[in-house]
C-alpha cells in the first residue's frame, strides 16, 4: 500500500467518521435547534435502534431482514422520542440544564434495561450479503485503496436522510411551521400556530433519525447496552461547532471532525487524536463562540 | 427559626463527632470518604445550584487534586534514586522532570489546590468572556474531563494509566495504613468539611453570593445593571473546582488509590446527583445528598447490584422533576417560611440561548 | 481547640482499636463454619467476564462443602459486587477484611481492580486468589496469583509463532496496562530474536473505529497480528477487516483476550480461524477437566462454556482448602506458607503447583477457533512452566521473593 493510498483512505475514512457523526447528531441539531433541549438520552436510542435490527434480524435473518430492520428503527425510536418527549422533556421546557440532568437519568435506566434483556456483551449484526466486500485498486499508484461498500453505504444513507430533511423543511407544510418557530416561537405561538405538536414531531423525527444511525452503526460495530455513551460526547461536539441547529453548520461540523480525526490518526494515536479534537473544538469556539453557522437573530445575547 | 438550624448544625456536628465511638471501622472509612466528597458536593452547590451553570466535568479537578497527593505518596514510599514501580515496567530509566517537585509534601500540597484552581480559571475564562454558558459549557466540561482521562490513560509510563496510582503506604511523614492515622484524617476532613461549609456560607450572604444568584436568574439584567457577570462566573467555578481538588486529595489519602475510571464522565455526573437529591442551592443539603446517595449505593449495590443503576437513573428524573429543591428544601422550611419565588420565573421562558437559560424573556 | 482535638483522637483511635479487635472471627468459627468473600463485578462492562468466575468459585465452594468442608467447617461465602470500578473493589475487599471478618477472599480481574486491591490487603494483611491472566511485575504476599504471567502465556505464544515462521508482527491492544505492558515485553523478545516489528497501535477501552488503524495495518504487511483488544473492540476489529477483505484466514491474528465465552458472544463465524494462548481450554483432553464441565453444566446450564480464569476462580477454593487442611489452620499467613508447599496436582487444566513466588506453574497452550465456538488445540509447551513475575530480558536483576 503506498502513501498516497494511506493518505486518501484516511480522507476516505475521515468521511465514513463523519457520515455517523452526522446521523447520530442530526436529530441532537433539530431539538436543540428548536426547543433548546439537550436529549442526553439521545446515544441510548442510538442504541435502540441497534437492538431493533438485532431482533428484526432474528426473525428475518435473510433477504429483505436488514431494510426491514432499519424502518423498525427509525419507527421504534421516533415513537419512543414521542413518549418520552410527551412524559417528560415537555414539563422540563425552558430548564435546559434539568432536562439534560433529567435524560441523563432516562439514559441510565436504558443502559441497564438493554443489559438486563440483551446481556452485557455486544449483538452482532450481519451485514447483508449486497454489502459485503469492497471496492479494491489493485494496481497503479493507489494499490491496496479499498472502499467498503457498508461503508459506502452509510455514507449514501446520512447524505439521503439529510437530503429528505432538508426537503422536509423547505418543501412542506409542516417545515414551514418548524422554520416560524425557530426563527420567533412567541410570534408563531400568538399566530395560532400549536408549538408544542410541533416540538413533538420534531423531536421524534430527530429521535427516529437516532434510531437509523444506530441501525447503519450495527453493520460496522456490536450493538451493546453502552453503544450510545461511545458516540454522543463527539455527538455533541458536532451540534456545538455547527452552530445552534443549522443543519448546514451541523454537516459541515461533522466533517470537520471526521476528517480532523483521521488526519490526526495518521500521525498520532487514537487517544491523542481524540484530546486534540477537544482543543480544537475550545480553540474554535474562541473565534467562533456560536458555531460555524451562526444564525442572526434579534434575541438579547452578545457578540 | 434561627435557632431551630443552628440546633440542627450542632446536632449533625455532633453526630459527625462521635461518629468513631458508635461506628465500625469500616464504615467510619466510608464516612471519611464520602464527607470528603461532600467538599466537592459543596462546590456544586455553589456552581451549579447558586451560579446557574452546570460542571459535567468536575471529576477533572478532583482528580488534579488526587493525583497531586498521589504522586507525593507515590515518592515519599521509594529509596533514593529510586522510581515508581510502573515507571521501570514501562522502560523509564529516571524520573519525569515534572514528578521531582512533588517530592515535597508542601509543593503536592498547593499544587492539589492551585492545579484544579489555575485549570478551572483559565477554561472558564476562556469561555465566559466568549459569552459561551449553558448547555454548551455543561457539555464542553463533560468532553473535557473525558478527554483527561483518555489522555491519562494513554501515558501510561508517567502515569500509571488505566491502573492509576496505588500501594503507598506512608507520605507527609505519616503511616497511612495505620489504624491511628485513618482516624486522625478522619477529624481532619471533618474538620475541613466545618471550615468549607463556614466560609462558602460567609460567601454566599456576601455580595458576591447575590450577585452569583442574580447572574443565575437573569444575567443580562446583571449586565444592564453596569456588572460584568464573567469574572463572578470564573470566580465561581474556580472555588467550585478548589473545592473539587480539596476532596480529591482527602479522597486519597483516605483510599489510597486513584484511577482514571474515578474521575472519569460518569462519575463526574454522579457528583452532579449527590447535590440534587440534597438540594442544589443548600450547603448542608449538598453534604447530606453525598453521604445518602454514597451509603446508598454502598448498601443497595451490595444486596441487589443490578439493581442500582435502576436507582440512580430514577434519581436524576425524580430530583429535578419532583423534588427540584432536593432534601436541602426540608432543611430551608427552618429558615424561611414561604417557598422562594425566584425559580418559578425561571420555569416560564421558552426562547433559549447560547448565554443563559434563557433569561430575556423573564423580564415578563 | 487544639489538645481537645488531639484528646478526641486518642479516644476514638483507642475505641476504633478496642472495637477492630473483637473476636467476631473466632465466634464464628466455633459455630462451625469459616466465611470466605468472593469479589467479582456483578454489574458493568466486566460483569460479563468475571460473573462466569464467580459461579465457578461458587461450584467449588458447594463441592468442597458437600465433602464435608475444610477443617470440619462449612465454607460460607461472602458475595460483593465490585461494580467495575477500582475503587469500588478496594472499598469491598476492606468491607469483606474488616466488617466481615472473612478468612481469604478470591476475586478480581482487572489489573486496577487488583491494583487497588493490593494496599488493602496488606493493609488488614488479607489473603487474595486471583485468577485471571495478567502483566506480571507484582509481588505481593498478601496475593496468591494463579492466573498466568507473562512468560506462561505471551512468550509462549511468541514460541509458537516463531516456530510456524511469522517474521513480521503487528501489535494491537486496547489502551490499558496488560496490552501495553505485554507488548513491551513482545516488542523486547522480538527484537532479541531478531525478528521484525512493524507496528504498535492502541485503541480506547472501548473503542469501535479500527480503520485507521486497518489502513496502518494493510501498510505495514505483517504476518501475524498479536492482539490484546478487551472486550466489545474485538467484534468492531474483526468485523471491520473482514470488510476489507482481510478476516484471520488471511491475516492471522492471535488474540489474549478471547477465550470460549466471548467466541460464543461474539459469534463464531466472525473470529473463526483465529488464534488464542491460554492455559486452559474447555476442549482439553483431561478427566479432570471433563469432570469440571460437566459439573459446571450441570450446575448453570447444558449452554454455558467454561474458560481458564473460570478454572483458575474454581482451583484457587481447592488450593485454598487443601492448604488449610495441611495447616490445620485458617490464619493467613500459615495458610499462604503450606500453599507452595503442596505437591503437583490435576485441577482441570493438567498438573499444575504453587511455586515459592506464590504463582502458580502451568502449561501453555495454543488453540485455533472453530465454527462451533470451541477451539481445537495445536500445540502446548513440553512442560509446566516456571512463574516469572520479572522477565529477565526486560526487567534484569529482579526477582520476586516472598518472604
Amino acid at each position: 500500500m503506498t502513501e498516497l493510498a494511506l493518505l486518501l483512505g484516511q480522507a476516505f475514512n475521515g468521511l465514513s467518521v463523519a457520515s455517523i457523526l452526522l446521523l447520530a447528531a442530526l436529530g441532537l441539531a433539530l431539538s436543540f435547534g428548536l426547543m433548546g433541549v439537550i436529549n442526553m438520552a439521545h446515544g441510548e436510542l442510538l442504541m435502540m435502534g441497534g437492538y431493533l435490527t438485532y431482533v428484526v434480524l432474528l426473525v428475518l435473518p435473510h433477504g429483505i431482514g436488514y431494510p426491514v430492520g432499519m424502518i423498525a428503527a427509525f419507527l421504534g425510536t421516533a415513537l419512543f422520542g414521542a413518549v418520552l418527549e410527551v412524559s417528560l422533556i415537555r414539563h422540563l421546557y425552558g430548564r435546559p440544564l434539568d432536562t439534560l440532568l433529567a435524560t441523563w437519568g432516562v439514559s441510565l435506566v436504558m443502559q441497564q434495561g438493554a443489559r438486563s434483556i440483551f446481556g452485557p456483551i455486544g449483538d452482532e449484526v450481519t451485514a447483508p450479503s449486497w454489502l459485503t466486500g469492497s471496492l479494491t485498486v489493485s494496481g497503479g499508484p493507489l494499490a491496496g485503496f479499498d472502499l467498503p461498500f457498508v461503508r459506502l453505504f452509510i455514507i449514501a444513507l446520512s447524505a439521503a436522510v439529510l437530503a429528505i430533511i432538508v426537503a422536509l423543511i423547505m418543501r412542506t407544510r409542516m417545515g414551514l411551521l418548524v422554520q416560524a418557530v425557530h426563527q420567533d416561537r412567541e410570534m408563531a405561538e400568538a399566530l395560532g400556530i400549536n408549538t408544542r405538536f410541533v416540538d413533538l414531531v420534531v423531536f421524534a423525527i430527530g429521535s427516529g433519525v437516532a434510531g437509523l444511525a444506530g441501525s447503519a452503526l450495527a453493520l460496522i460495530a456490536p450493538v451493546t447496552p453502552t453503544v450510545g455513551q461511545s458516540y454522543i460526547v463527539y455527538a455533541f461536539l458536532v451540534v456545538i461547532l455547527g452552530g445552534l441547529g443549522s443543519l448546514l453548520g451541523t454537516s459541515l461540523a461533522a466533517l470537520l471532525v471526521g476528517l480532523f480525526s483521521a488526519g490526526c490518526q495518521i500521525v498520532t494515536s487514537v487517544s491523542t487524536s481524540d484530546v486534540l479534537l477537544l482543543l480544537f473544538v475550545i480553540a474554535f469556539i474562541q473565534i467562533r463562540p456560536r458555531g460555524i453557522v451562526s444564525i442572526s437573530s434579534r434575541s438579547l445575547e452578545g457578540s | 427559626m434561627r435557632r431551630a438550624e443552628i440546633a440542627a448544625y450542632a446536632v449533625g456536628l455532633a453526630l459527625l463527632l462521635f461518629a468513631p465511638l458508635y461506628v465500625g471501622a469500616y464504615n467510619l472509612s466510608l464516612l471519611g470518604r464520602f464527607l470528603a466528597m461532600g467538599i466537592l458536593a459543596m462546590g456544586i452547590s455553589l456552581v451549579w445550584g447558586n451560579g446557574g451553570i452546570l460542571p459535567l466535568g468536575q471529576g477533572l479537578f478532583f482528580g488534579l487534586g488526587a493525583y497531586a497527593v498521589a504522586i507525593h505518596l507515590k515518592l515519599a514510599a521509594l529509596g533514593p534514586g529510586e522510581i515508581p514501580d510502573f515507571m521501570q515496567w514501562n522502560g523509564l530509566q529516571s524520573l519525569p522532570w515534572w514528578w521531582i517537585p512533588f517530592k515535597s509534601g508542601l509543593f503536592a500540597l498547593i499544587a492539589a489546590l492551585v492545579l484544579p484552581t489555575a485549570v478551572a480559571a483559565g477554561l472558564a475564562w476562556l469561555l465566559f468572556h466568549r459569552r459561551v454558558g449553558g448547555v454548551y459549557f455543561a457539555i464542553i466540561t463533560q468532553a473535557l474531563v473525558l478527554a483527561a482521562t483518555t489522555f491519562i490513560i494513554s501515558q501510561q509510563p508517567y502515569t500509571g494509566g488505566f491502573n492509576g496510582l496505588t500501594d503507598f503506604d506512608k507520605g507527609f511523614g505519616f503511616t497511612l495504613a495505620d489504624q491511628r492515622t485513618q482516624t486522625g484524617l478522619y477529624f481532619v476532613i471533618v474538620a475541613i468539611v466545618v471550615l468549607t461549609f463556614v466560609a462558602m456560607r460567609w460567601l454566599l450572604d456576601a455580595q458576591f453570593g447575590k450577585l452569583l444568584r442574580a447572574i443565575r436568574d437573569g444575567e443580562n439584567r446583571v449586565r444592564f445593571l453596569g456588572y460584568d457577570p464573567a469574572p463572578f462566573k470564573v470566580a465561581a467555578f474556580a472555588i467550585g473546582a478548589l473545592l473539587a481538588g480539596m476532596a480529591g486529595a482527602l479522597f486519597t489519602l483516605n483510599i489510597g488509590v486513584i484511577s482514571p475510571a474515578m474521575i472519569g464522565v460518569m462519575p463526574s455526573i454522579e457528583m452532579v446527583i449527590w447535590v440534587a437529591v440534597g438540594g442544589r442551592e443548600s450547603l448542608a443539603g449538598a453534604v447530606m445528598g453525598t453521604l445518602l446517595v454514597n451509603f446508598g449505593k454502598d448498601k443497595i449495590s451490595s444486596a441487589f447490584p443490578e439493581a442500582w443503576l435502576y436507582v440512580i437513573g430514577a434519581l436524576f428524573v425524580l430530583a429535578v422533576t419532583a423534588l427540584p429543591d432536593g432534601l436541602g428544601g426540608l432543611l430551608a422550611l427552618f429558615r424561611q417560611p414561604q417557598r422562594d419565588e425566584s425559580r418559578k420565573t425561571l420555569v416560564m421562558p421558552r426562547v433559549v440561548s447560547i448565554t443563559g437559560d434563557g433569561d430575556e424573556t423573564s423580564e415578563d | 481547640m487544639r489538645t481537645g482535638f488531639k484528646c478526641w483522637l486518642a479516644l476514638c483511635a483507642s475505641a476504633a482499636l478496642t472495637i477492630g479487635a473483637s473476636p467476631n472471627s473466632r465466634a464464628l468459627a466455633a459455630q462451625g463454619s469459616v466465611k470466605v468473600g468472593v469479589l467479582q463485578s456483578l454489574t458493568g462492562t466486566m460483569a460479563i467476564s468475571e460473573v462466569p468466575v464467580k459461579n465457578a468459585t461458587m461450584l467449588a465452594i458447594d463441592e468442597i462443602n458437600a465433602a464435608g468442608g475444610v477443617n470440619g467447617k462449612q465454607i460460607v461465602p461472602v458475595i460483593e459486587d465490585g461494580a467495575s470500578e477500582p475503587a469500588t473493589f478496594a472499598q469491598k475487599a476492606q468491607k469483606l477484611i474488616e466488617a466481615d471478618k472473612v478468612a481469604t477472599v478470591f476475586g478480581g480481574w482487572t489489573s486496577a481492580s487488583r491494583k487497588a486491591m493490593l494496599p488493602v490487603f496488606e493493609r488488614f494483611h488479607g489473603l487474595l486468589w486471583y485468577p485471571v491472566q495478567f502483566e506480571g511485575n507484582e509481588c505481593s504476599p498478601n496475593i496468591m496469583y494463579s492466573g498466568a504471567q507473562p512468560n506462561q502465556q505471551i512468550l509462549p505464544a511468541l514460541d509458537w509463532a516463531k516456530e510456524r515462521g511469522y517474521k513480521r508482527y503487528f501489535l494491537l491492544g486496547s489502551d490499558y496496562v496488560f496490552p501495553r505492558t505485554a507488548n513491551l515485553i513482545l516488542k523486547k523478545h522480538i527484537m532479541h530474536d531478531g525478528l521484525k516489528l512493524v507496528g504498535e497501535e492502541y485503541v480506547p477501552l472501548g473503542g469501535t473505529d479500527f480503520s485507521a488503524i486497518i489502513n496502518k495495518i494493510k501498510t505495514a504487511k505483517p504476518d501475524v497480528i498479536f492482539n490484546t483488544l478487551n472486550g466489545d473492540s474485538n467484534v468492531s476489529f474483526f468485523k471491520q477487516m473482514a470488510a476489507v477483505g482481510l478476516p484471520p484466514s488471511k491475516l492471522p491474528v492471535m488474540s489474549f483476550s478471547i477465550a470460549e465465552p466471548e467466541a460464543k458472544a461474539m459469534g463464531p463465524s466472525l473470529v473463526q480461524g483465529s488464534y488464542a494462548a491460554w492455559n486452559y481450554f474447555q476442549s482439553l483432553d483431561d478427566p479432570a477437566s471433563k469432570q469440571f464441565v460437566a459439573a459446571y453444566k450441570a450446575k448453570y446450564g447444558a449452554g454455558s462454556v467454561v474458560d481458564d480464569p473460570m478454572v483458575h476462580g474454581y482451583l484457587d477454593v481447592y488450593v485454598w482448602a487443601a492448604a488449610a487442611e495441611k495447616a490445620k489452620s485458617f490464619d493467613v499467613d500459615k495458610v499462604r506458607k503450606a500453599a507452595v508447599s503442596l505437591g503437583w496436582k490435576d485441577f482441570a487444566m493438567g498438573k499444575t503447583k504453587f511455586a515459592p513466588n506464590q504463582s502458580l506453574y502451568q502449561t501453555a497452550y495454543v488453540g485455533k477457533l472453530l465454527p462451533d465456538g470451541q477451539f481445537t488445540i495445536l500445540w502446548h509447551s513440553p512442560k509446566p512452566i516456571y512463574p516469572q513475575p520479572y522477565d529477565p530480558l526486560v526487567f534484569p536483576g529482579k526477582k520476586c521473593v516472598v518472604r
